[in-house]
């Protein structure tokens, strides 16, 4: 067992989780290879969406492989930072409007 | 940018090369051999099924030094063949009526000094010619200008590497200012007719990967490149061919200094495609170097691995004994049958 809570092999053995739930885990594999097939948007155009969520989400699986995916499709390096910038000003966003919610409070309260 | 040769790399050595695919840099690293994948399917010793393409590489000199180059091609590569292997090879083509297809690469093939002589040999036994033009020679000195209309006037099907449709990943590939003059060099050839839909005068590009990955669908990149390259720059032309960097040469030389080297060679074991297997092009086609000797494929030829038969140099070509012969296979096949598979056409599959 390694001493990291993360490991890059570990992004290999993704499919072995129908290893414990076969049912489960063989309609999700199914469900993810139909999703990100070319349809009304492109396999190109959902690699990039892939990209920007998996920065959202921070999962270095994810990072990992889209970032390859995505390169490979033709995205530059630029589009792909823009991607990020977009997944991180939703993050950043979506804390900052909460701000709204602490004003309400203050003015709620305050003289 | 020089050769491995000019360099005196020790990449240059092709048995080093091989070395290197059996047992990795460390000598420690090994994958299941090309072999046995083959043997699983029954498919070894790999036979060919014919001989419908001619591969002449007439020369390993070329205006481009690209960082991926199987052949190691350069400016200061002076081999290319002579007049007498051009004529020995234009006897087979007579001798054989089912050379249906020949492919002229190199290098620049347009820099033999003999290569427009060959070229109106070869299309007076009535054979279909495939030339590989970079683009930019046609750039490269006002003696080239011209080659536009020598293509159309022989009604030669140009096939022409535009690694991507952008300045950036172009230029890192094969060296400032290609992708201006590729452009350019594609304006022309489109001018005298060359990948209209109205004309017979068919213009492929060929995409490769400018980096340690392997090329996307060829459907949808071809989708990709004809809207793009028509939006920016008004370019017409007819088959994208998506072709995987065999990590041979200049491009294992980049596997290696870039680190890229074993998760490569893993990435393409994993893409293994039996289907692709059945298809590669070394099953119908031979591939003559410059100085004549006779190979299964360009890529073997680059690893100086000549054909396993008695029918070793074109002036001892026949066509039974090629035919019976076993082809030779290693390591480096298999980026010819990962994904949808890789050959001088694109993807088999």
């Amino acid at each position: 067992m390694s001493n990291n809570y993360y490991n890059s092999e570990d992004l290999k053995k993704f499919g072995n989780v129908a290893d414990f739930q076969k049912n489960l885990g063989d309609k999700f594999f199914s469900y993810y290879g139909e999703v990100f097939k070319d349809s009304e948007l492109t396999a190109r155009e959902k690699s990039l969406i892939a990209l920007a969520v998996a920065h959202a989400v921070q999962c270095p699986y994810c990072i990992d492989a889209y970032s390859g995916d995505a390169f490979e499709k033709g995205w530059s390096e630029a589009q792909m930072m823009e991607a990020v910038h977009v997944a991180c000003a939703i993050r950043g966003g979506a804390s900052l409007v909460h701000g709204v919610q602490m004003m309400n409070k203050v003015k709620e309260i305050a003289m | 940018m020089k050769s491995l040769k000019a360099q005196n790399s020790f990449l240059a050595d092709a048995h080093e090369q091989i070395e290197i695919l059996k047992h990795g840099k460390s000598g420690e690293f090994s994958l299941i051999p090309f072999q046995q994948k083959l043997e699983t399917i029954g498919l070894y010793p790999l036979k060919p099924v014919g001989i419908d393409i001619f591969q002449v590489n007439i020369g390993k000199m070329c205006n481009q030094t690209c960082r991926h180059c199987h052949v190691d091609a350069g400016p200061d590569r002076i081999e290319i063949m002579t007049k007498e292997s051009m004529q020995q090879c234009v006897d087979v083509l007579r001798n054989n009526p089912q050379l249906k297809i020949v492919d002229l690469t190199g290098g620049a093939p347009e820099m033999n000094p003999y290569f427009r002589w060959f070229v109106e040999e070869i299309k007076k036994l009535d054979r279909h010619v495939m030339v590989r033009c970079n683009l930019t020679i046609i750039l490269a000195n006002k003696k080239y200008y011209d080659l536009p209309q020598f293509y159309k006037q022989h009604k030669i099907e140009v096939i022409s590497s535009l690694p991507f449709y952008t300045q950036d990943r172009t230029d890192r590939q094969r060296g400032d200012g290609v992708f201006e003059d590729s452009i350019k060099a594609l304006q022309m050839l489109n001018e005298v007719g060359y990948g209209k839909e109205e004309t017979d005068l068919i213009l492929n590009l060929v995409y490769n990967p400018a980096g340690a990955f392997l090329p996307p669908s060829q459907q949808s990149l071809e989708k990709e490149y004809k809207q793009v390259l028509m939006q920016r720059y008004g370019i017409e032309f007819n088959n994208l061919f998506a072709i995987t960097n065999l990590p041979i040469s200049r491009f294992l030389d980049y596997l290696l200094t870039s680190g890229n080297y074993e998760t490569y060679m893993e990435k393409l074991v994993s893409a293994y495609n039996p289907v692709a297997a059945a298809s590669v092009m070394c099953r119908n086609t031979i591939s003559i170097g410059w100085d004549g000797y006779l190979y299964d494929c360009d890529f073997n030829q680059m690893l100086e691995l000549k054909v396993n038969c008695s029918s070793k140099h074109i002036s001892q070509f026949n066509t039974e004994t090629l035919i019976n012969r076993n082809i030779i296979v290693g390591q480096h096949c298999y980026g010819c049958t990962a994904g949808a598979g890789s050959s001088c056409g694109g993807a088999v599959v």
